[in-house]
Formats: structure tokens, sequence, C-alpha cells
């Protein structure tokens, strides 16, 4: 029962020669990651190529289609000569700041909003159906209404990402607070807990699995958010060059800033997971590992 | 034996508790239960399961109100959370995002105490239940019968001046159990803490208490009251052989059998 025995019992696991049945499965697990890594990027290269080879060959009109080398020209044009609002990085950078600010300030009052409405009865009678009401709404056609109201500038694509992102976070984080085990709460309050530190100490940390689940799917919505913004009206960022590849008739254009956009959202979503990994250590393992 | 007489730590004065059930009907769970708690004693309660045990704890500890009657605390009508007492919950309560070291601190720093005034005794409560060098480890990573003395360590931090135990044991084997019943008694002796100590089983709270209180199938009412005038120190390994241990234990096991065999009919009624 102390961290001597615990010590005890590590060593002589080391010791323990790698064979049978525990390092066969190793074995048999690393084969079969990299085959379906091999079968992964050869999904890839069959679909580009028969992409290419068709448009070439001129099955598929070109025009319309575009053709993946001219998509990969697209890309270094404008890494090298900058797109027709400035260089790409710029353009980037802009969607990248409306997407981020859109997405902290959206996950910050879904979380307040959620806990506060799942703390308390009476505001979330009063204002459960509003929220249920909005909710409905496509909140994409508000983007025009962002426009109209705050310009063309970055805070009319900000104020889309946060009415995304809003909703999703809100109903996380009050589902997450509803879910709570009342026992923590009531073991809490005996140890002294004022209502403000059972918010803080006991309902947040409980809720932020739920939470957190949502961050994923919220920050797409942001992105989505600040393109969609962009894409009805902008003078800079990603949004706006789909929308001019669009209209001077480029599908390459569209499938680069597609292509741009993806790398993007990954790179976003490896954040999430880092930031997750971080926030709750105290899970335990998932039980499968299952994973894209 | 350590007790003052005089004044009651806790009464529950005709107490009925119902809780509202989804059939529109509410389930009286205790019904004018009369119960005195007196200031330094170690009261066991034992019952069938489902008679209202923990619902007894929960009233004492000011958790949930009764529906009729009063909980006095030192002779005062308690309204709202009893600040007396320390409670350890029948179900696992411990945070599970604060390892251990975290969860120990937890009460004093919510009544803050200085971070590291809170881990220095956080430390020393580890060390005396027996944990040192889990401080870093987490909930999900402990055996249940470690999370059961961070649970201990948890509630005695305070020092609480009545403390509740529901079946805190119970999940734990029959060596462990021993154990930590024989240091339960040390702590007890040196903190002087009025304890009340629900378990089913019957063994235990003779071997454990001053008083051990018999409730009835759920309605529960005091069936009741057993003075166990075992001497103290005692060491529950061995008092268990003792003569007058047998003839207490089959006076009080006469009651309770009638009890158990009440709500046994009961659950075979409904699943039948
Ligand atoms: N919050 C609640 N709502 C509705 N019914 C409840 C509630 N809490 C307890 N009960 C009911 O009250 C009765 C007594 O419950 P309680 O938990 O006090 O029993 P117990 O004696 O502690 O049983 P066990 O030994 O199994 O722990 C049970 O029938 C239970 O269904
Ligand atoms: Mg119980």
């Amino acid at each position: 029962m102390n961290a001597q025995n615990n010590t005890q019992l590590e060593t002589p696991r080391r010791l323990i020669p790698s064979s049978g049945e525990d390092a066969r499965r190793q074995v048999q697990a690393r084969r079969q990651r990299i085959v379906v890594n091999i079968l992964r990027v050869l999904v890839s290269v069959i679909f580009l190529s028969a992409w290419e080879f068709a448009s070439r060959a001129q099955w598929i009109d070109p025009f319309f289609f575009g053709q993946p080398s001219d998509v990969v020209i697209q890309i270094w044009t404008w890494i090298i000569r900058g797109t027709a609002q400035g260089p790409l990085w710029e353009q980037i950078a802009v969607t990248l700041e409306e997407t981020v600010l859109g997405f902290l300030i959206g996950v910050v009052f879904g979380i307040i909003l959620g806990i506060a409405l799942g703390r308390s009865q009476i505001l979330a009678d009063v204002f459960g159906p509003y929220i249920k009401a909005a909710n409905s709404i496509p909140r994409v056609v508000l983007g025009s209404i962002f426009i109209i109201w705050l310009g063309l500038g970055l805070p009319s694509k900000v104020a889309l990402a946060v009415v995304l992102v809003f909703f999703v976070v809100f109903f996380n984080a009050f589902q997450g607070v509803r879910e709570v085990d009342r026992n923590l709460i009531a073991n809490a309050r005996i140890l002294g807990a004022s209502p403000r530190q059972l918010s803080t100490d006991v309902i947040l940390p409980s809720a932020l699995t739920w939470i957190i689940a949502s961050l994923h799917t919220s920050f797409g919505f942001a992105l989505v958010g600040a393109i969609v913004g962009e894409y009805l009206g902008a003078v800079h960022g990603i949004g706006l060059m789909i929308a001019t590849a669009q209209g001077t008739f480029n599908p390459n254009g569209v499938f680069a800033a597609m292509v741009i956009l993806a790398v993007v959202a990954l790179l976003a979503e490896a954040l999430v997971t880092l930031i997750e990994n971080r926030l709750i250590k105290w899970r335990p393992q998932p039980v499968s590992d299952i994973s894209f | 034996m350590k007790s003052n007489h005089s004044s009651p730590a806790l009464e529950l004065y005709s107490v009925t508790k119902r809780f509202p059930t989804s059939n529109g009907q509410p389930y009286t769970a205790l019904h004018d239960l009369n119960l005195n708690v007196r200031t330094g004693e170690f009261l066991a309660i034992v019952g069938p399961t489902g008679s209202g045990k923990s619902t007894t704890l929960t009233l004492m500890a000011g958790l949930e109100p009764p529906s009729v009657g009063e909980v006095r605390v030192h002779s005062e009508p308690l309204r709202g959370l009893n600040p007396y007492v320390g409670y350890m919950f029948q179900n696992d309560a411990v945070f599970p995002w604060k390892n251990v070291l975290e969860n120990v601190a937890a009460g004093p720093l919510f009544r803050h105490v200085p971070r590291d005034q809170a881990h220095v005794s956080a430390r020393d409560w580890i060390q005396r239940v027996g944990l040192e060098g889990f401080e870093g480890y987490y909930p999900h990573q402990l055996s249940g019968g470690m999370r059961k003395r961070v649970a201990l360590a948890q509630t005695l931090i305070h020092q609480p001046e009545i403390l509740l135990m529901d079946e805190p044991f119970s999940a734990l084997d029959v060596q462990t159990r021993a154990l930590m019943e024989d240091e339960l008694l040390a702590m007890w002796t040196t903190l002087s803490a009025t304890t009340v100590f629900v378990t089913h089983d019957l063994e235990e709270a003779i071997a454990l208490a001053d008083r051990v209180c018999v409730l009835t199938a759920g309605p529960a009412t005091v069936k009741g009251i057993y003075e166990i005038d075992l001497p103290r120190p005692r060491h529950v390994a061995e008092v268990r052989f003792e003569p007058r241990f047998v003839e207490l234990y089959h006076e009080i096991w006469e009651d309770l059998r009638h009890e158990v065999m009440i709500s046994y009919e009961r659950t075979k009624q409904h699943t039948t």
C-alpha cells in the first residue's frame, strides 16, 4: 500500500524479454499501421492521378473541373506572387484572426451562459425558449445582417463565427452542468465550498469533458463563419479568394483555396487536441483507440 | 469512555422524509423517527438495505430538509447545511480531476486556508491514512480501498466535531477492513468526534460502537437502541470472540433479522 511497493513492482517488468503474446501483438499492430498508411497514400494518389489523367485526356472539361497540377501551380503562384488581394500569408492571417477571435469569444460566452443556465432553474426557464428559437434559425443568413451592421471588415466575420460557435458550446456546457454527479456537489458543499467555488471547482471541471468535446466541432464552425462572412463581402481573406476565383471562373483557384483551408483546419484540430490532453490529464485512457 | 451525556450533539425530532417520485405518489423513506446522538459517542446505525440509513445521514448533514419534524444541532434547530459535520459518502465522492494531494487539501482551500498551509496539513493526513507516495495520483489510478482512504483524509482534515460515515468500508476485503476499523477507532479516540456510522454489517457495528441503533424496513423508524458495554480500547479482530460480543450479537440480530426478512419479502414480491 505504499510507493515503495509500487516501484518494486515496476522494475522487474522491464527485465522481461520482449517475446510472448504481448510483443507479438505489438509487432502486429505496428505492421497494421504501416499497411494502413500505405493504403491511405495510395487512395489519394489514385484519385489525383485519375483526375489529372481524365482532364488531360479531355474526358472532363478542365475549364470547369480544373486539374491537380494546375491547383498546385495556382498555390505556388499565390505563394510566390501573392493573390489579387495581396500576399497569401496575409489572407491566411486575416482568416485565422477572425476564426480565432470568433472561436474564443463564442467559447467564453457559451461556457458562461451554459453554466449559468445549467445552474439556475429560473434563468433556464426564462431564457430556454429564446435560445431554442435562436438555435433553430439557420445562422449563416445572419452573415448578411452582420455585414450591413458591421461593415466589410473583421468585426462582421468575427460576429458570424461567434454566433456559430456559441450555440455548440452553450448546449454542451449546459448539458455538462446537468450531468454533474450530485454526490460530488454534496461532498464539496460539506467540505465548505461556496456557490461560486462550486461553479469553478466542481461544475466547470466536471462539465469540461462535455465542453472540450464541443471544441473540435466549434473550431470548424468558427472557420465556416469566417469564410462565409468573407465570401459574402470582404476586402481580405481566404473566403474572398474563393469568391474571386468563382467570379473569374477559375476552378483551380477554388480548389487551391480549399487545400489551404484544409491544411489550416487540420493544424487547428491538432492544436485543440493538444489543449484537450493538457486540460483533462486526469482522465483514464480511452478504452478503444479507434481514431482517424 | 468519553461521553458527555448532558446535551446531545444531534437530535432527530419526529422526523419524516418524503421523496417525490415519478408516479406522483411521494415515497416515505423515514417516518416519525426520533434519535439522539450524544456528544462524543460512536453511534452505529444498522438496518436492511433501502430502509433509509443514508437518508438519515443526509438529514443530519443538512443536505436535505426533513418533510416533517426537526433536526437539532446542539439543541438549535438546523437550517441549511450543518456546519459541524464531516461526511464520508456511501458512493465515491472524491474529485476525479484532482490528484490525491489536491483532493485532501480541497476542504481547507474552500475555506480560504493559504495554499502552503493547506498542503502541509494535507500531506500530514495523507501520511496518517497510509497513502504517502501517492500524492500525485489521480483517483482512477487508485484502488477502491485507496480511494476510501483519500475520502477519509479529505473528511478528517477539518477535524469535524461530528463525523458521518456511510458504509465506508463495505467495499474492502476483510483484512484491510479490520485494519481500517482499528485505525478509525484510534483516530476517533484522539479526535473525540461524535461519530454516526452507517453499516449493514452488525458485527462491524457492535465492534466499533458505543450504541447500535436498529432501523425498521422502510419507512424507517427506530426499532431499538442497544448499549454496547464492551471495554475500550477495542481490537476489532479480537473483540468478536468475546462472550459478551456474541451475546449482544444474538440479541440485536433477533431484531434486525425480522426487519431484514420484511424488506426481503417486499423485494421478492416486487420481482415476482
Ligand atoms: N432522492 C431520492 N428520491 C427518491 N427516493 C429516494 C431518494 N433518496 C432515497 N430514496 C428512497 O428512500 C429509500 C431509502 O434510501 P436510503 O438510500 O436512505 O437507503 P439505505 O438504508 O441507505 O440503503 P442501502 O443500505 O442500500 O444504502 C429508498 O427506497 C430510496 O429509493
Ligand atoms: Mg445507503
